[in-house]
């Protein structure tokens, strides 16, 4: 059976060659990147050409202004708690969305419950910010704006360059949840005013468990993990070499092909979804028509709950997802259409196809030639189909 | 969570038994809500010595909503009202391998979509006889 895998944001088949990058480092370079022998010369070695790596593809001003982490939710908390932490003599409210990942949006629920107070954005319809809530809600006691670059669910990509030059104005800090935008929205953080990005290396076809966070010079910061000097004395931990490394080749790869896959996965996203329009009465497409990740398609298929689609494409091979695999545990229609306003019945009906690197154009008609069927005969199974035309 | 259904759970979503309307229907049950994501819809058809000859169902849901649908359909036909009427969700869940913990509400609506079903029966039945 053919096997066409769309839930590139959930994670990413990790490419060939940062397999092999990796290797040399789990076998012969097992040094301490602390150590000041050979060994561990040669470990730190990695470790440092990594970062420049990625400082490259982020557009930092150095490589001294990034910090691996074991995952990207390890860098929203770094950020978001480290800030609080930081400014906790400054002020104790803080700016988010309503849309956030859970990494950002629990780790503001925590900090509520130790006194920040937090103001979660509205967004409209297509899950854009409201800027101007934004300028209203900022007070003398706002110590940081976290507004994730693109959402992982719908993919609607926010307008961060408004909202840091707005940080900027009032002297906030600003911090941006770039997990899914990195590699799929071109930016340099030296261009714009954020003062911290979060990002992953599995998203970009790199290894689980490592991440990064770019921290402006200058921003001030408490570290989430108190121990050794590591990582400049910002994260304490012995560095996961092998994963540091494969992070830097993912950030080499991605900073190469990222304008030429952009627009091939925006050509096959859009062809996609004139399939599925064409074959399927009652799809809608949830996010921003223009603003959104070029690999990222939402679209909800009405008088159907996701599962059941999701369910019967995994058996033709096809791999798609509700919303997003984090929140899968959860019964709870999905936080991020709700706060766009959709309809619940309607959100029940969504699936995220996420498209990546080695999807084809035959990968988009099998999915188009797939799932009429398959929608026609869940409808055929739903009550909420037959009240249509009484 | 999709990956923890167990092999008959999956076998009723492929194959749901008694899928539909019947449109004579002794008894309609109409349970759930589209904004928990569940709605289900049971029909069933009862002879003069109270004993279910057919149930079919609708249903908007997950795959256990669905597979639940199936089974209790299932497992009513050939019963008697009172027998019916001792169907658990418990007995719904058992029957089809287990439920994930997440998805046990999905057993929960069969059983009160089948008493809705009976009760509607019985309504019916006591208009007509009055």
């Amino acid at each position: 059976m053919r096997k066409v895998y769309l839930d590139n944001n959930a994670t990413t088949r990790m490419r060939e060659e940062v397999l092999e990058t990796m290797l040399p480092y789990y076998k012969d370079i097992y040094g301490n990147a602390s150590s000041i022998h050979e060994f561990g010369r040669l470990a730190r070695r990695g470790v440092d050409d990594a970062r420049l790596k990625v400082a490259d593809l982020l557009g930092a001003a150095s490589a001294e202004e990034i910090i691996f982490t074991s995952s990207g939710t390890e860098a929203d908390n770094f950020a978001v708690k480290g800030v609080a932490h930081a400014l906790r003599s400054k002020g104790n409210h803080i700016i988010t969305s309503s849309i956030e990942h859970q990494a950002v949006l629990n780790t503001c629920k925590f900090l509520e419950k130790d006194g920040y107070k937090v103001t979660y954005l509205k967004v409209d319809k297509y899950g854009i910010v409201d800027l101007e809530e934004l300028k209203r809600s900022i007070t003398d006691k706002t110590i940081l704006i976290t507004i994730m670059y693109a959402n992982n669910e719908v993919g609607t990509v926010e307008p961060v360059e408004e909202i840091g030059k707005i940080a900027k104005e009032r002297g906030v800090y600003f911090h941006t949840d770039a997990v899914q935008a990195v590699g799929k929205a071109p930016f340099e953080v030296k261009a714009m005013n954020v003062d911290l990005l979060a990002m992953s290396a599995h998203k970009i076809y790199g290894p689980k468990g490592v991440g990064a966070l770019y921290i402006r010079k200058g921003t001030r910061i408490t570290q989430l993990l108190h121990g050794g000097h590591h990582e400049m004395g910002k994260r304490a931990s012995t560095e996961n070499v092998a994963g540091i490394v494969g992070l830097g080749k993912a950030a080499e790869l991605a900073k190469k092909e990222r304008s030429e896959e952009i627009k091939r996965l925006t050509g096959l996203r859009d062809y996609l979804y004139k399939g599925l329009t064409t074959n399927i009465e009652d799809v809608r497409l949830n996010g921003h028509p223009d603003k959104r990740l070029p690999n990222t398609l939402n679209v909800g298929f009405k008088y159907l709950e996701g599962e059941s689609i999701i369910l019967n494409l995994d058996m033709e091979g096809i791999a798609a997802s509700t919303g997003s695999a984090c929140t899968s545990g959860s019964l709870e229609p999905s936080h991020v259409l709700t706060a766009m306003g959709s309809d619940p019945a309607d959100t029940q009906g969504s699936v995220r196809f996420s498209l990546g690197r080695d999807n084809t154009k035959e990968d988009m008609d099998y999915v188009v030639k797939v799932l009429p069927p398959i929608i026609k005969r869940l409808r055929a199974m739903s009550p909420l189909y037959d009240e249509k035309g009484k | 969570m999709e990956g923890q259904y167990s092999e008959k759970v999956m076998e009723h979503f492929r194959n749901p038994r008694n899928v539909g309307e019947i449109p004579d229907a002794s008894g309609v049950g109409n349970v759930g809500n589209p904004v928990c994501g569940d709605i289900m819809r049971l029909y069933i058809k009862v002879d003069e010595n109270e004993v279910i000859t057919d149930a079919k169902f609708k249903t908007f849901g997950c795959g256990a909503a669905i597979a639940t649908s199936s089974m209790v359909t299932e497992l009513v036909k050939g019963k008697t009202i009172p027998d019916a009427l001792k169907i658990s969700n418990h007995a719904v869940a058992e029957a089809l391998g287990g439920l994930p913990k997440i998805k046990m509400h999905c057993s929960v609506l069969a059983e009160q979509a089948l008493r809705s079903a009976i009760d509607d029966y019985m309504a019916k039945k006591k208009a007509q006889n009055s």
